[in-house]
């Protein structure tokens, strides 16, 4: 794709979404969460991003978004971008001295144009410092309300210009709000802004998954009295029971062609890992055993999938073919090791590991087999990879309240998404849109 | 089955039966609820026991079997109104002080056919939630388990867990943990 193709086909996905959520998605009544920042990278790249020509009048200014987000990816840092005039808002008004004694190794330059439609014209161009070329350069046209979705799209290729890896500031995550005897689960964009409550409750609601298109999410909700697994869509916002058996229904995941779930059923007696299409129907029983097998989770390639057993006497993580046979224990440390999910690439997965009194988020190779615990808290739950491997999300507690926080996969960076209501747990990170 | 509802119920039979003197065409609901030995739309029969507190007609309704049952599920001076089993620590074993509870409600299935219940499994708050609902499932099961061993039909009994997401107490305590592990009986329609 040429870059004006790219950014079509964005404007296309981003109509969509939009209409999604002004349509469908009632209006969140909890505030956002805010984000705190605990730690940097080693080695941090020195960017100046330049106030876009004409944002000053937007409700939305696009740079402060696009600045916040760099900064919390921890491997990018802010350079002085002020005291320039004119600012430069075209490469031909770039003075690559200028910002080579500033420090700064690459600048970002744009500008916001209002159409005669009443939306903009936003573009902006990425220039690389020391060799005084563009790196990058889109034009995107967005309402109002999708300026903020704009400038995440913009930090996300600046982000990949610059680091190699996908950027991530423009996707979702979903998690769940308890306050009182409320529950909901909420959809976000992943800097905790513009939540939307996709369902309301005052029954449960658990271990939301995306599925792979990030359009549907499957749940558990305790609305009957009992775990039954939903999907729901984020388009239409119908949703259906789809594992709705005698006794439990529990921990859906997707397979990654988004046609079914493995979830975990107890109609046969015990909790064990079965196959429903992504709409319903008969159940295939993947695992036999007299343990608790659950919390399933299928590798991105699709062939085998990640559990937690106490077959050998303690919770562990197990690796089985996606057809079911024979399993294989694959965490060794430790007599508590749960809730495993993939890394994007496959290589590793993150979990849950206790140790002592303490639960904490690690992660482990699957080729070297080696665990690196990545957080400190007491209560850490529920880990979900961002959808390019950098940083895990999880939920933790902090001096009694539920909140989410992320550390990057290295463990350098951390972050706390404070919301300022209410128990905010069972988080998963949504998928990169496809472009 | 008769002699266990006269010995629990006989106040609710004697209730009905003054219901049944009150009403000069008695509901077959009431007539067939109350009382043994009665073929499908015979006369109500009146039990001889000490007479009990009035009933007013004007606040009762015909009572279906299930519910005239109910009333020793709660009251409170039956076991049957018992309805928590708690356990140790990552156990799923029914320790023996609540062993009585468990076969008084499978005496009560057994003799009740018809009647259906969940045992609904939970855990306290430390660790995965899924793995606390495998954790709480597991409690049911072995509840229902006793009951089955003790003459409860399989499709009376379905098992459920609500893991550590319906906690009983909130604080970081064992004396707190330690309401939350239980499976808790509900009957069908309560």
């Amino acid at each position: 794709m040429t870059f004006v193709e790219r950014a079509r086909s964005f404007g296309a996905v981003l109509g969509l979404l939009i209409a999604a959520s002004g349509v469908f998605f009632a209006p969140s009544a909890l505030a956002a969460l805010t984000i705190e920042i605990i730690g940097t990278g080693a080695k941090q790249i020195p960017v100046a991003i330049v106030p876009f020509r004409a944002e000053d009048g937007l409700s939305q200014k696009v740079t402060p978004v696009i600045g916040a987000d760099l900064v919390r990816s921890g491997v990018i840092k802010l350079v002085d971008a002020g005291g320039l005039n004119p600012p430069p808002y075209e490469p031909q008004d770039v003075n690559y001295g200028t910002w080579r004694s500033r420090g700064a190794d690459a600048i970002v330059i744009g500008s916001v144009a209002p159409r005669s439609d009443g939306r903009y014209d936003v573009q902006f161009r990425l220039m690389d410092a020391q060799k005084q070329v563009q790196l990058a350069g889109f034009a995107y046209t967005a309402s109002a309300a999708q300026l903020r979705l704009t400038a995440h799209k913009i930090a996300d290729v600046v982000y990949e210009k610059l680091t190699g890896d996908p950027g991530v500031f423009s996707t979702r995550i979903v998690y769940v709000v308890k306050q009182g005897r409320r529950f909901d689960l909420q959809v976000a964009d992943a800097d905790g802004f513009g939540a939307q409550t996709v369902l309301g409750s005052n029954e449960p609601i658990i271990s939301p998954s995306w599925s792979p298109d990030g359009s549907r999410i499957a749940y558990v909700s305790f609305e009957q009295k009992k775990p039954v697994v939903y999907v729901q869509s984020l388009l239409t916002g119908a949703r259906r029971p789809v594992a709705n058996f005698w006794g439990s229904n529990s921990a859906p995941s997707w397979s990654p062609d988004g046609s079914r779930l493995a979830v975990v059923l107890s109609k046969d007696g015990g909790s064990q890992i079965y196959l429903v299409g992504a709409d319903g129907g008969e159940a295939v029983r993947l695992t036999r055993s007299s343990s608790i097998d659950t919390e399933p989770n299928f590798s991105p390639d699709g062939k085998s999938i990640l559990f937690t057993s106490d077959r050998g006497g303690s919770p562990q993580i197990y690796r089985m073919p996606a057809s079911g046979g024979q399993p294989e224990r694959v965490t060794f440390e430790g007599s508590y090791n749960v809730s495993p999910r993939h890394s994007p690439d496959g290589k590793a997965f993150t979990f849950i590991q206790r140790s002592g009194s303490r639960f904490n988020v690690a992660t482990q190779d699957f080729a070297t087999r080696q665990v690196q615990v990545l957080t400190d808290g007491a209560l850490d739950e529920s880990p979900t990879f961002a959808p390019n491997g950098r940083m895990v999300l999880y939920a933790t507690e902090v001096r009694g309240r539920g909140i989410l926080s992320a550390v990057s996969s290295d463990g350098r960076v951390k972050q706390r998404l404070v919301s300022d209501a209410g128990d905010v747990r069972e988080p998963a990170w949504g998928p990169l849109l496809k472009q | 089955m008769k002699r266990f509802r006269f010995g629990l119920l006989g106040l609710n039979i004697v209730i009905l039966a003054a219901l049944a003197a009150c009403s000069s065409a008695p509901t077959k609901e009431q007539s067939g609820a109350a009382v043994e030995d009665r073929k499908p739309g015979g006369p109500p029969t009146v039990v001889d026991r000490p007479p009990v507190v009035p009933v007013d007609p004007a606040t009762t309704r015909p009572l279906s079997p299930d519910q005239i049952g109910s009333a020793a599920l709660r009251d409170p001076k039956n076991i049957l109104s018992k309805r928590s089993i708690f356990f140790d620590y990552d156990s799923n074993l029914v320790k023996d002080e609540y062993k009585p509870i468990v076969a008084a409600h499978a005496r009560y299935l057994q003799q009740n056919g018809g009647t259906k219940m969940r045992v609904e499994g939970n855990a306290d708050d430390r660790g995965s939630r899924e793995y606390n609902l495998a954790l709480g499932q597991r409690r049911a099961d072995a509840v229902r388990q006793m009951m089955q061993l003790l003459g409860a039909k399989p499709d009376q009994v379905e098992t459920v867990s609500f893991g550590e997401e319906k906690p009983r107490c909130n604080e970081a305590a064992e004396s707190c943990w330690s309401q939350n592990r239980r499976g808790d009986i509900v009957y069908q329609g309560e």
